[in-house]
């Protein structure tokens, strides 16, 4: 029974597994292949099947002939992610713990409409901002330009910060706030030197939230920017000429994954030491 | 050299937390908050430590008004029923903590937490963090980091209620030795178990729905309950409360129980009474009335019986362990020199001589 029982999960293990790895093994055997290994039909071991080529990779690489140089782009896109994600993370953190512990009033605006109006800025779709963004960054001269992008994602970003943050310092139990003030903090040295140093677990989940939405994001890097600034999804696009090259496309698509796979890595590692959960009981 | 509060009240959202409540609090002296959950115990050691501003009413603390003084420059203490811990530090950061808050010598803070760490039988544990604690050391690093500071005003709210009872027993007796060593401080510990204000022979507050009804030593209040309702609070189990009458000669509870005139009654003109016995002066007795059993729990040593003549129901408090079987007959002796007697509006009219 208990032997079934194994087989059964490792089997079910396996499946999964395979459904996971299959798209990336899909993307990797189809970089290195050219239009001839394309069009016959599925095959997937080099050399015996189709004859590897690299020169997918190298159209990434070259200027010129259908290439993109994927290094400028791809050192914006890190750039202005980065960037966006840590001052969204920080602005967000000092709004959230605000809204979490001091009462607000304005009219008859109380803390949880404020709340919701940060959580209400991703509600629109982007195609609704596109317009205002580009007419505020032409006004300061900012578009097409990293620091306008920027501007962009903390706006876009952030509000996932304070949802994050908010929900995080609400589970963190007031009497550590209360008992600091008595040791004799200031309301920001509460923050600083106790519920900052606790709130690793919500600053990890809020921080990588924004760099997955930010390193994602298409729309505004296509609407924003022109020739000076390129971000890779839209350096990624240029590819696609009047033959799709697939083999280029998919050496992108492995390039464009590989900090959220390394960010999922961190996440896990994170998640297996129990950081994540209970940190505060 | 007092705290006095006056008048304090608040409400949060409608519902009354504090209701006008005044008392003088002197240092030196060990104060015992007693009322059941939600009879704004917490509250009031949140508006004593600064936390809650009070809608209405003063707090002064040797003659300055407290009000104006945020709560990070008072000389306040506070230990929760949660065992609150800074749990990125070290047991000794934890206590040093307030200290480094005061800039005081490294010196100076490195002996004062060694010192109180002894006191608290936590030197083997300082460089642990608090989540690697038992629950009993946790509150052990929460009033080692209360009492380090050396506060005016020591506030604990029912530190021992999350604890198991042999744990709650063994730090009580710790904690009064500690407090009887804080000679400069006031010191004031909530709790619901009046037998706890008992065991400290502290200065009693006995709070009901953010009243203060009743100020006095644990034993005078335990011998003179003010009102019914302190009576019912300050005993455990509650006091039993028969409503009945008194005519020159006799005293009748219920509808058919006559019990010769009490001496102890004196002058107490005739009429309608709510007369209050404690369960520990209820025991069965062949001569007393019958009775049918509903309930008896038995805890540690002790046996609670709970019986019914007819609508009168008591709970007796037995030392011992004894078996009942359910709906058993029983006969159960009230002592009438035991009796109090509260007017039907619950104030107390007569209790019984101590040591009677």
């Amino acid at each position: 029974m208990s032997a079934l029982y194994r087989i059964l999960k490792y089997a079910a293990i396996l499946l999964w597994s395979a459904f996971v790895i299959a798209p990336f093994l899909w993307a990797l055997t189809t970089s290195f292949k050219t239009a001839n290994g394309i069009t016959g039909g599925p095959t997937y071991i080099p050399w015996l099947q189709y004859q590897p080529s690299l020169e997918g990779w190298r159209l990434l690489f070259r200027s010129g002939g259908g290439g993109i140089q994927i290094g400028g782009p791809y050192l914006d896109s890190l750039i202005v992610t980065i960037s966006a994600s840590l001052i969204s993370l920080v602005l967000g953190t000092l709004a959230a713990y605000g809204l979490s512990r001091f009462t607000f009033r304005a009219g008859f605006v109380r803390n949880a409409d404020i709340t919701f109006f940060f959580i209400s800025q991703r509600i629109m779709p982007p195609v609704v901002l596109a317009i205002p963004f580009f007419l505020m960054l032409q006004f300061l001269g900012l578009l097409d330009t990293k620091f306008g992008l920027i501007i962009v994602y903390i706006a876009l970003l952030m509000p996932i910060a304070v949802w994050v943050m908010v929900d995080f310092f609400n589970t963190v139990p007031r009497e550590l706030d209360e008992s600091a003030m008595l040791d004799g903090c200031s309301p920001f040295e509460t923050f600083w030197r106790v519920i900052l140093p606790n709130s690793k677990p919500g600053l990890v989940v809020a921080g990588l939230f924004c760099l997955i939405f930010g390193w994602n994001d298409f729309f505004f890097a296509f609407t924003l920017t022109f020739t000076q600034t390129q971000l890779l999804p839209v350096a990624i696009v240029a590819l696609n000429s009047s033959v799709t090259p697939w083999w280029s496309l998919s050496a992108a698509a492995l390039v464009s994954v590989a900090p959220l796979v390394a960010v999922a890595f961190v996440l896990e590692s994170y998640l297996s030491r129990g950081n994540l959960a209970g940190a505060i009981r | 050299m007092s705290l006095v509060a006056t008048e304090l009240t608040r409400r949060v959202d409608g519902v009354v937390h504090l209701d006008s409540v005044s008392c003088v609090l002197e240092r030196g002296r060990f104060y015992v908050v007693v009322g059941p959950t939600l009879s704004g115990k917490t509250s009031l050691l949140h508006a004593l430590a600064g936390l809650d501003a009070p809608d209405i009413g003063t707090i002064t603390f040797d003659g300055a008004d407290l009000a104006a003084v945020p709560v990070w420059s008072r000389s306040v203490s506070m230990v929760y029923q949660q065992f609150i811990n800074y749990p990125h530090l070290t047991v000794y950061d934890n206590i040093a903590f307030p200290l480094r808050r005061r800039r005081l010598a490294h010196a100076e803070i490195e002996s004062r937490v060694r010192a109180i760490a002894e006191t608290v039988s936590l030197t083997p544990f300082l460089e642990r963090l608090p989540g690697a604690l038992s629950g009993g050391q946790q509150q052990r690093v929460a009033l080692a980091r209360s009492l380090v500071k050396g506060s005016d005003l020591l506030l604990l709210d029912e530190p021992l209620i999350n604890l198991d009872y042999k744990l709650r027993e063994q730090l009580r007796e710790e904690f009064l030795n500690i407090f009887s060593a804080q000679s400069r401080s006031i010191l004031v510990y909530t709790t619901a178990e009046p037998n706890e204000a008992l065991l400290f022979g502290a200065e009693v507050l006995v709070m009901h729905e953010g009243r203060l009804l009743q100020v006095g030593s644990a034993q005078s209040v335990y011998a003179r309950p003010a009102t019914a309702t302190v009576a019912r609070i300050f005993s455990d189990p509650p006091m039993n409360l028969v409503p009945g009458s008194l005519d020159d000669a006799a005293l009748r509870l219920g509808d058919d129980v006559r019990l010769p005139r009490p001496r102890h009654f004196g002058p107490l003109p005739p009429g309608p009474y709510v007369f209050g016995i404690h369960p520990g002066d209820i025991a069965p007795n062949p001569s007393g009335i019958a009775a049918e059993v509903e309930l008896a729990e038995i805890s540690g040593s002790e046996t609670f019986l709970h019986v019914h003549h007819a609508e009168m129901r008591l709970v007796a408090h037995l030392s011992g362990v004894y078996a009942y079987a359910l709906g058993e007959n029983v006969q159960i002796a009230l002592d009438g020199a035991k009796l109090f007697a509260f007017t039907p509006d619950g104030e107390l009219a007569a209790a019984p001589t101590s040591g009677g």
